[in-house]
């Protein structure tokens, strides 16, 4: 991911047809862009706060192409959500008769949808005023965010995953496999050892990362070798990684003989992420210590990234490889280690999962999409480590409200809303075009990954 | 292609030094012919006979083959293969490689079946072949339009999807499975679309765009499937049969009769179009500028062919061959359709592509080659007595093909010079 790179600085409208106007833009983008940042201090000088705003929210800077790509998201699902829903497409049809009942039956399904997914993430009204009535415990109200944040700790760590790799200039879309390898490390170790906690746990935490590692440092190694694409390589051994836990449930040592579906025998009290209901504020809920780990993890890869030489060269190779070559780094062990580390990451998504929610075993679900998830996390957190807590915390709390509002909305509306958010957030150029946005001084940014 | 293909090998010792591609396909050929060779002798008891039959078109005509010398034999190819490559430089790397590869797998097919009561049913095996490696083929095809025009299309899986999910709902509700493939064709082409307008015209970058449309169309199908089909199966999403049409006196060809001359539409379609593409993109004016904007295209801007417009039209072009596509995995298949029932086919239809060089005929035999380890694998889990094999690890076998193809017995491929990169006029 690199700002202001070539393809991120997009001529201001259109590259088909030969408009002059953007030949001179893109002529001088230096001197334009001297221009604004000049013009800009000046107006923020003379105008007051409120221009200022309104300067800021009509300029297409990172935060409000975020902002503006949740909204258009949410405007398109909602567009889905009546063309989709049989009732509201029916009171289409006598719109011109009677156009107040297909706005507001259109109106209903939407808002339907969307306060579920909010009440579902973060707060419900309802067990808010039940709580007022003295009806419902706190625990009750907070029981939302518990789930958000439950879902959050994989998210963010796969997120991780993906965003570190990307600072490499990798794309490392094998996530969903060294999910599943840090799940059956983590998952293996919890059952088989017999340990005090103070070790057991850490023990199953890191054999799952190890785990991660080894598989993800194939595609890397692949690339450094070979030249096999990572893509490519990765992808077919997210497949491997599927089968290969298929496998692994039907082996003796694994399976769990009193129960008849296949699923692994269940992770030690041992290894398993306490709870946070310890504190009295939080009795009875889902949310573990999982996020602490994820945000201490992210904490780490700040740290890798932006105080370390091995973050250094990460970053080095991926703005130029040559570059970086000729300065004397090592490409090839760059790309090794780097999809090595970003398989543990998500080795450790794995091992949050397995070891933090039920049934604390190994099935053939367990992993779910979060491999894939991590992939639109790291793009909206543009591989950076804050930007990728803050889009975890966000599509975990998408999951964590379309899970417990099922009957509302479907599971699949989520992955729709990630995706579409993540191309508005790829596509700025788009962003800024659809709502006639001004060009932020340095270019418009954008995410990048290697082709062929 | 082929001038690049011939100055690699007389450069390749300059180049690689002593491990020259030859080198090191001959030492993987090597390997495996004397793994095929220890099987033979350990493996397979004396006297076994290896049952092969043409199923659909001589029914009554059952061979036994001496498992022992077979599988003997067929290593001995495979290692002799391998030893030849590695001792001397050919002309004809790929076929050699071919040669090896396809012994190597006879002789484990036959060890498979040298069991009691196992018979290799020739016909279907090759049937099976033809009709896994369809959507394959389809895909890289797609792949060749948009990537000799200089586009990463890694969205082939979403097209694939799209034109599966469309093609099942519109073949449902008209009836008729040929409007189905028209409309699965103009899914793949307005996933296309996006490509094109967002890879061409907003210069966002082809692989994360790619990636991300492939989750995009998989939300998409997967809520609609939710919201519209699932509630109504049968007025949405029915299997319906689709005719096979069955060519005279070709058909009874025993082997390749059944596989390639009595099919269904799709079959005859991508017998068309592999050598229609080819020819258009190796023999035509439009393939001359394809390939030249897909190579440099600063270059042809100034001989006045419009670069962008041209990667529009052809990325919209390859979206309907990859609708189509799609369209087999649901209406050709005579399925209904099911959430993500891709499988990841779109991206083994993109290791196609780079196996196969970005050749609509490499394509084509890339296709075939991933179809017959799909098919081998299904025949394998299906022998009586079960397989030697664990079936997960059968079923990891096309992926790790794909893996190790990809990784290198072919040798680094060379992609479109401008391959992924947005042209900006200067």
């Amino acid at each position: 991911m690199t700002d202001a790179d070539k393809p991120g600085r997009a001529p201001d409208d259109d590259t088909l047809d030969d408009d002059l106007d953007d030949e001179t833009q893109a002529d001088e983008p230096e001197v334009q862009a001297a221009d604004a940042e000049a013009k800009q201090i000046e107006e923020e000088r003379r105008r007051g706060f409120g221009a200022t705003f309104i300067g800021y929210v009509t300029t297409a800077n990172t935060v409000m192409v975020t902002v503006y790509s949740f909204l258009l998201s949410m405007v398109i699902g909602g567009v889905l959500v009546i063309v989709s829903d049989p009732e509201v497409r029916g009171t289409f049809g006598y719109f011109f008769s009677r156009p107040t009942d297909a706005l507001s039956a259109s109106w209903e399904a939407v808002s339907g949808v969307y306060t579920g997914l909010f009440s579902g993430a973060i707060l419900n009204f309802d067990t808010l005023d039940r709580y007022f009535a003295d009806d419902a415990t706190l625990a009750q109200v907070l029981a939302p965010l518990s789930e958000t944040l439950t879902y959050s700790s994989a998210l963010i760590l796969a997120g991780l995953a993906v965003g570190l790799a990307f600072r490499a200039g990798l794309f490392n879309i094998g996530a969903q496999g060294q999910v599943i390898m840090g799940v059956v490390g983590a998952g293996v170790v919890g059952f088989a050892l017999g340990l005090p906690l103070w070790l057991h746990l850490p023990l199953a935490i890191l054999a799952g990362g190890v785990a991660g590692f080894l598989f993800g440092a194939v595609p890397g190694a692949l690339k450094a070798w070979t030249g096999a694409h990572e893509v490519i390589t990765s992808i077919m051994l997210n497949y491997v990684a599927l089968y290969a836990l298929g496998w692994i449930l039907t082996s003796e040592f694994v399976r769990d003989p009193d129960k008849t579906h296949a699923i692994s025998k269940e992770v030690a009290d041992t290894a398993t992420l306490p709870r946070l209901s310890e504190f009295e504020l939080f009795t009875g809920l889902r949310v573990n210590l999982g996020i602490l780990v994820a945000i201490a993890v992210a904490v780490g890869v700040w740290w890798l990234l932006s105080k370390s030489t091995l973050g250094y060269r990460m970053r080095a190779v991926g703005l130029n490889a040559n570059a970086s070559k000729t300065a004397g780094m090592s490409v090839s062990s760059t790309y090794i280690t780097t999809m090595g580390l970003a398989g543990g990451l998500a080795g450790l998504a794995g091992a949050v999962t397995v070891l933090g929610i039920h049934p604390y075993a190994l099935t053939h679900h367990v992993a779910g999409e979060i491999g894939f998830d991590g992939i639109t996390v790291a793009l909206l957190g543009r591989a950076k480590p804050g930007g990728i807590v803050a889009a975890g915390l966000l599509f975990g709390a998408m999951r964590a409200g379309a899970s417990t509002m099922q009957s509302v909305i479907p599971l699949d509306m989520v992955t729709l809303l990630q995706a579409l958010i993540v191309i508005f957030i790829a596509a700025p150029a788009l962003v800024k075009a659809m709502l006639h946005l001004k060009v932020p001084t340095g270019g418009l940014a954008t995410s990048t990954a290697k082709g062929w | 292609m082929t001038t690049v293909a011939v100055a690699e090998t007389a450069e390749s010792t300059a180049l690689h030094g002593f491990w020259t591609r030859s080198r090191k396909a001959g030492v993987a050929l090597a390997v495996l012919g004397i793994g095929v060779l220890l099987i033979g002798w350990f493996g397979v008891p004396m006297g076994a006979e290896a049952g092969v039959r043409f199923n659909l078109t001589f029914p009554d005509l059952a061979v036994a083959l001496p498992a022992k010398q077979m599988v003997l034999g067929m290593g001995a190819v495979c290692a002799a293969v391998g030893v030849l490559l590695f001792a001397t430089e050919r002309k004809l790397f790929m076929l050699w490689v071919g040669i090896g590869i396809t012994a190597m797998t006879l002789g484990l097919l036959l060890w498979s079946i040298s069991g009691p009561g196992a018979v290799l049913q020739i016909d279907t095996v090759l049937k099976g072949t033809v009709l896994l490696a369809l959507p394959l083929i389809f895909g890289s095809l797609s792949g060749v339009l948009c990537e000799r025009s200089g586009v990463i299309n890694v969205g082939i899986e979403g097209q694939f999807l799209a034109g599966a999910f469309t093609g099942a709902l519109a073949a449902t509700v008209t009836g008729n499975p040929f409007v189905g493939i028209l409309a699965a064709c103009i899914a793949g082409s307005l996933v296309t679309f996006v490509l094109a307008a967002l890879a061409v015209r907003y210069m966002v970058d082809q692989v994360v765009l790619g990636v991300v449309l492939n989750l995009l169309v998989l939300g998409l199908t997967g809520f609609l499937f939710d919201r519209i089909m699932k509630e109504n199966e049968s007025a949405t999403n029915l299997a319906q049969p689709f005719p096979a049409w069955k060519i005279p006196i070709l058909s009874d060809i025993p082997g390749i009769g059944p596989a390639l001359f009595n099919q269904n539409l799709f079959v005859y379609l991508a017998m068309v179009l592999v050598p229609l593409i080819y020819v258009m993109v190796f023999h035509s004016r439009w393939g001359l500028r394809t390939r030249a904007v897909g190579e440099h295209p600063a270059a042809a801007d100034t001989v006045g062919i419009k670069v962008n417009s041209l990667r529009f039209r052809n990325v919209l072009i390859a979206g309907l061959v990859s609708g189509l596509g799609g369209a087999f995995l649901t209406i050709g298949q005579s399925l209904a359709f099911s959430e993500n029932m891709t499988a990841g086919k779109g991206f083994i239809a993109l290791a196609v592509l780079i196996v196969g060089r970005w050749n609509p005929i490499g394509a084509l035999f890339g296709a075939l080659l991933f179809g017959f380890t799909m098919q081998v694998e299904q025949f394998l889990a299906s022998v009586p007595g079960g397989s030697p094999v664990p079936s997960d690890f059968l079923r990891m076998l096309p992926y790790l093909v794909t893996i190790v193809a990809v990784a290198g017995l072919i040798g680094r491929v060379r992609a479109p010079a401008a391959d992924g990169k947005p042209y900006i006029k200067s």
